[in-house]
């Protein structure tokens, strides 16, 4: 269609999220009808973070330092650890900006299914954190899933006994969430969660 | 080629950016694999959750073609499990189990009914383990390597079996174990209808059918058993060093 060069930038666009074979072709015709203005500062922006991005050594945070910009920030509450599965998670909660305290990055859940191990997550380094002291609440903000779930009670029965409290994200109704449309799973969540009004 | 039938869901994957490849049961089709689409999005995963029960439609253009899933959820209960630990590790160890050892498409009406009783009532608490461990046993007798718990084969008794021999699966009294009795399974007497027993026979019956799980079904296989059901037996047996320390 256009070479080779076109073929591959297209097929590596197809690999992104969100982008089929059809809407990469609209991706690279547009990049390529634009070099100057699209491309190339794409091209550099990329070659710049692939160089720089590192997982922080503290929470496993995707920063250009180590420690990133949220373990170093001396204005967060470091008594407060919110426990997520994937970097995407932090950021939904760093946009929403309703904790301010640190993060730690599991990089997934343990799954007997799919046989993630303890040893596949980056849990050592959460419990080596909880266990050096300083820490005296682990939120845990893992997704409501037999996974995520799993996951939960493996970290509580191993933070519990350093004396830290160990809380969970509340599951049930969604903001702006109608009853009757809600599945049945959440339904019964949300009723066991419920508290005085 | 389509059916329509209540199946129990045993394990996602996520295939895509949305959509999961679904292993069910169900008690006509037994095992049975296919796309769920969109089964791994937002709207969808909280119906395909391993062990939920759903109605479930599958439709294919031919009968040995993977085919698509559509469900609509009868009984959450993989959310019902989340909070209780024990429950999850059961409801997980189960559709683990289920989803590695039994064939594909073919029917076991008797585990697919002792499945659905076993999720029904998980939230009974720990003493469903011993329905857990029958379940197995079960499972075990319908891929035709049933334990023989009906007498010993060196004395003839039918009553004080304690031991199960690790190669043939045969129950043994104490006298017929003889000095093999330190190599021999310790028999839970629940396995036996007496009683419902207690953390130490819970563990006992997991350790029995476990073994025969990974030598008979997936050693076969050259496969483990699966993590799922490890880590139960971990669980148990956990308890029972609790209950040992009190």
């Amino acid at each position: 269609m256009g070479g080779p060069e076109v073929e591959r930038l297209i097929g590596l666009l197809a690999k992104l999220p969100g982008l089929g074979p059809r809407s990469a072709r609209r991706a690279a015709l547009r990049l390529l009808q634009h070099p100057e203005a699209r491309m190339l500062p794409l091209a550099a922006a990329l070659a710049e973070a692939a160089r720089a991005v590192r997982p922080c050594g503290h929470c496993g945070n995707l920063d250009s330092r180590d420690p990133c910009s949220i373990c170093a920030d001396g204005q967060r509450d470091r008594s407060v650890v919110c426990v997520v599965e994937g970097v995407g998670d932090l950021w939904a909660l760093e946009r929403a900006h309703v904790h301010r305290g640190l993060y730690h990055v599991l990089g997934g859940t343990l799954s007997a299914l799919a046989g993630t191990r303890p040893e596949d997550l980056n849990l050592a380094p959460l419990l080596a954190r909880v266990g050096a002291g300083g820490v005296a609440e682990v939120i845990l903000a893992l997704g409501a899933t037999v996974d995520g779930a799993t996951t939960a009670h493996w970290l509580t029965e191993r933070i519990k006994p350093f004396g830290v409290v160990v809380s969970r994200v509340a599951q049930g109704m969604p903001i702006g969430g109608a009853l009757d449309v809600l599945d049945d799973g959440t339904l019964a969540a949300a009723l066991r969660a419920r508290r005085p009004f | 080629m389509e059916w329509d039938a209540p199946a129990i869901i045993l394990d996602v994957r996520p295939f895509g950016e949305g959509d999961a490849i679904a292993t069910v049961m169900t008690e006509a089709h037994g095992a049975h694999r296919g796309l769920a689409r969109g089964g791994a999005s937002r709207g969808r995963a909280a119906t395909w959750q391993p062990g939920n029960l759903a109605q479930l439609r599958w439709v294919g253009r031919l009968a040995d073609q993977l085919g698509s899933f559509s469900a609509e959820l009868i009984h959450p209960a993989a959310a019902l499990a989340m909070d209780d630990p024990l429950q999850l590790a059961m409801l997980s160890a189960a559709c683990a189990v289920a989803e590695g050892a039994l064939p594909e498409r073919e029917a076991h009406p008797r585990v697919f009914d002792g499945l659905l009783h076993l999720i029904a009532r998980l939230p009974a608490g720990p003493g469903m383990l011993a329905g857990q461990v029958r379940w197995e046993a079960l499972v075990l007798a319908d891929l035709g390597y049933g334990l023989d718990l009906s007498a010993c084969p060196v004395t003839g008794a039918t009553e004080g079996l304690v031991h199960v021999s690790p190669k043939s699966g045969r129950a043994l009294t104490a006298a017929g174990a003889g000095k093999w009795a330190p190599r021999m399974l310790p028999l839970p007497a629940f396995l036996l209808g007496a009683g419902a027993g207690d953390p130490v026979q819970w563990r006992d019956g997991l350790r029995l059918t476990g073994h025969f799980l990974a030598r008979d079904v997936f050693g076969l296989r050259h496969m483990a058993l699966p993590l799922a059901r490890q880590a139960l037996y971990d669980r148990v047996a956990r308890m029972t060093e609790t209950e040992s320390d009190a």
